[in-house]
């Protein structure tokens, strides 16, 4: 049984059916009169042999090209694009089935930051509180490492919550290079978690390298065809409507090979986007139609994604501002046009400007996470541990989250209204007036066992005073210390004969038997 | 005979099955004597009420007490154990009363005039009773001349006194003024509990026991026991 995520009865919908229409038509006038300046060779020259109109624009040391869209080769793209989309595990039981058309939530991790967040809980003596102690949490930033992925994966796979895994550390070990990322980052990931792993790729030249790791973990080439355990996530364009040379250059070898993916477009509204709502949506939807039918001119059929990380401008820096209340409607928005085109949504919530844990993250991340999930997102990247912006983790940002998703997905259970209950409410009511004491709480019991009652916050402290942070990082020391399902040993011995690059220390069985 | 009457007594107890119709815990006693069947079949049996409060229904309250320590239960499961003791101590009283065995005190509880509020005071009514206390219930908006006419006629051991509102819990000192007027502030032990009240109001007014909630009032309760002994 592939995993359940949450069924978004009756979703949010922000904007009306001919508001979507109207940026339908809007971004397809986009792509026909405006067009997009692709600085990747290979994209220009499909699209051209598929009937776009391709004008070169600059020959020099980076030639571009002017490619204007017809309607009809998006619409094609649209029509021959998987409507349901499967993003498999190692576990089999973690698999997701996404359906375009029905708003069934998977809560995701991700994405790569630079930023690893320590935490530790210093002891402070008050001046003038005759020697009382308190902890308080002290958080250090330092750059991430291979070991801080593994942790993360670790975690991550421990997170009731939590449904699929998109790194979330960009891993800046002395002796990772531009040549070995990928490979360390996949295995890392995939040996530390059994749930579907997303990525970029870092270089190209990886690429096979990855997805031939995939296989071996899976037993062949058909077999991760049939259980993708990995997929990619590629900002191919870049605001305003520019298809990258390098990145739509991955792309496209990813929709060769037939892996799900994700395309990625992430305009900031002010900047690289217009300002206002109807602006980022017509040219952020234009720019991922773009990327669909790319998708789909390489490869029919390939498994691709409706990715949108739409973010309105900071005004004080022109920096992002993820925590801003307009990030979530873009998203919602996105959403929107993703089931109007009734193909899978990569959607984002839970960035928050905040730049530790507290109460501003916890208000921006849990008013983004409650909206955005409501419009009913396939795929939500909803920033587990995630902080300032998209620059910092926190594994124990990451474990508050799961508590509040719990929340989040406790709301979203279907209500509990039927002809039965009904019936059996109006016997109860009769019966409880009918006693002295009119209190109901004998009828607590069956509810409260069958789990039908929400469970109290998940790190409230006892007594008068909260302690949430310790309670976290209680929790977060017990996932770490819980085990994880590694990557078998014989399969890890094939990987580490055939893959070349990855560190030694990550082999787990090896650095067992050194010690 | 008499062991699987009180094994399953304790149990049941356990489980808060008051009588064979409610659904407890585990399923598969559904349909099962509960503790009034067991209880009457126990005394059917002729096993000594105080066996039955002792090794049946006590024991089983520890259990609960332990299971609600750790966290297992959680207070709808205690008043529902407490509750089903209560039922099983009215089918006892006529017999410890003409045994002359006492139970383990008298206690009048009532909200004061005014207040209309009374799930703390019924929670702590049901606890009392599941704890061994005789209860009399004196309901809501009681008037103070009726509170202290009943400490004078029903001679209870301990007065709970119950108020939500700051604007009534100013009653309770008018209670304990009356009590001392009519000689009667020394006859008995008095409690006072509700969101209004303190420690400091207590000491205020110049009650016996301020209770934050049933739990704590049994606890005081035990505690005035444990002195008096």
């Amino acid at each position: 049984m592939p995993r359940e995520g949450i069924l978004v009865h009756n979703p949010y919908e922000r904007i009306t059916n001919e508001q979507v229409l109207q940026i339908h038509q809007a971004s397809m006038q986009i792509l026909h009169d405006t067009g997009l300046i692709s600085f990747n060779r290979e994209a220009a020259e499909i699209f051209h042999s598929n009937g776009a109109e391709v004008t070169i624009v600059s020959s020099g040391d980076s030639p571009c090209w002017l490619v204007k869209i017809p309607e009809k080769l998006v619409l094609h793209a649209l029509d021959s694009a998987p409507k349901t989309v499967k993003l498999g595990a190692r576990n089999p039981e973690n698999t997701l089935i996404m359906k375009g058309e029905e708003p069934r939530v998977f809560f995701v991790s991700g994405s790569e930051t630079n930023i690893w967040l320590d935490v530790d809980f210093p002891t402070y003596v008050k001046k003038s509180g005759r020697g009382t102690e308190i902890q308080v949490p002290e958080f250090h930033p330092r750059r991430g490492t291979v070991a801080d992925l593994c942790d993360s994966a670790h975690v991550c796979e421990h997170l009731k919550t939590l449904d699929g895994y998109i790194r979330t550390v960009n891993i800046q070990d002395k002796d990772i290079t531009e040549d070995n990322k990928d490979v360390n980052k996949f295995f890392a990931s995939l040996n530390n978690t059994t749930k579907h792993f997303m990525s970029g790729l870092t270089s190209l030249k990886q690429l096979d390298n990855v997805v031939n790791m995939a296989k071996l973990i899976v037993g062949g080439e058909e077999e991760l065809k049939e259980n993708p355990i990995i997929s990619f996530i590629t900002c191919l364009i870049k605001s305003p409507l520019q298809f990258v040379e390098d990145t739509t250059q991955t792309f496209i070898e990813v929709c060769r090979r037939g892996l799900p993916i994700v395309v990625s477009s992430s305009p900031q509204a002010g900047t690289t986007a217009p300002i206002k709502e109807a602006g980022i949506m017509v040219q952020i939807n234009a720019e991922v139609l773009a990327g669909i039918t790319l998708s789909q001119l390489v490869n029919k059929g390939t498994p691709v994604i409706y990715g949108s990380v739409p973010v309105r401008a900071r005004m004080d820096t022109l920096g992002d501002s993820y925590g801003s209340v307009e990030t979530s409607q873009y998203n919602i928005d996105c959403v929107q046009m993703a089931r109007f085109y009734k193909i899978p949504n990569y959607s984002t919530s839970g960035v928050c400007d905040s730049k530790t844990p507290g109460q501003q993250a916890s208000v921006e991340r849990l008013f983004s996470d409650i909206v955005v999930t409501l419009s009913g997102p396939q795929y939500l990247h909803c920033a587990y541990g995630l902080l300032d912006c998209n620059s910092s983790f926190s594994l124990l940002q990451a474990v508050l989250d799961d508590a509040h998703f719990q929340m989040i997905k406790f709301f979203l259970r279907p209500p509990w209204i039927s002809e039965k209950e009904i019936a059996d409410t109006l016997k109860q009511i009769r019966e409880v007036v009918a006693t002295p004491q009119k209190l109901y709480i004998r009828y607590i019991r069956p509810v409260m066992r069958s789990g039908e009652i929400s469970a109290p916050y998940l790190f409230e402290g006892d007594g008068e005073s909260d302690n949430v942070f310790a309670l976290a990082y209680e929790r977060m020391n017990e996932l770490l210390a819980k085990p994880v399902e590694h990557i078998d040993p014989a399969t890890t011995s094939k990987i580490f004969q055939e893959i070349p690059g990855i560190l030694p220390r990550l082999n787990v069985y090896e650095e067992r038997r050194g010690q | 005979m008499s062991e699987d009457i009180i094994a399953s007594l304790k149990e049941n107890v356990i489980q808060g099955r008051k009588t064979q119709d409610d659904e407890g815990i585990d399923e598969e006693l559904s349909g099962t004597p509960g503790v009034v069947e067991l209880t009457q079949s126990a005394l059917d049996d002729n096993i000594p009420p105080e066996t039955i409060i002792t090794r049946g229904l006590t024991a089983g309250m520890q259990v609960v007490g332990e299971k609600f320590t750790t966290r297992e239960y959680f207070i709808p499961d205690m008043l529902a154990s407490a509750e089903a003791v209560g039922a099983a101590m009215d089918i006892l009283k006529p017999i410890l009363e003409a045994s002359n065995i006492e139970t383990k005190g008298k206690f009048a509880i009532a909200t004061v005039k005014g207040d209309i509020h009374d799930i703390g005071k019924n929670i702590v009514s049901i606890l009392l009773k599941g704890a061994g206390y005789e209860v009399n219930d004196l309901g809501t908006d009681v008037p103070t001349e009726k509170i202290v006419e009943v400490v004078r006629e029903y001679k209870p051991d301990f007065l709970g006194l119950s108020a939500l509102l700051t604007t009534t819990m100013v009653v309770m000192g008018e209670i304990i003024e009356a009590l001392k007027e009519n000689g009667l502030r020394d006859k008995v032990k008095v409690l006072i509990g509700g969101a209004a009240v303190s420690d400091e109001y207590a000491q205020e007014i110049g009650v016996d026991a301020y209770c934050v909630d049933g739990f704590h009032a049994i606890k005081v309760l035990d505690a005035f026991q444990e002195a008096k002994a």
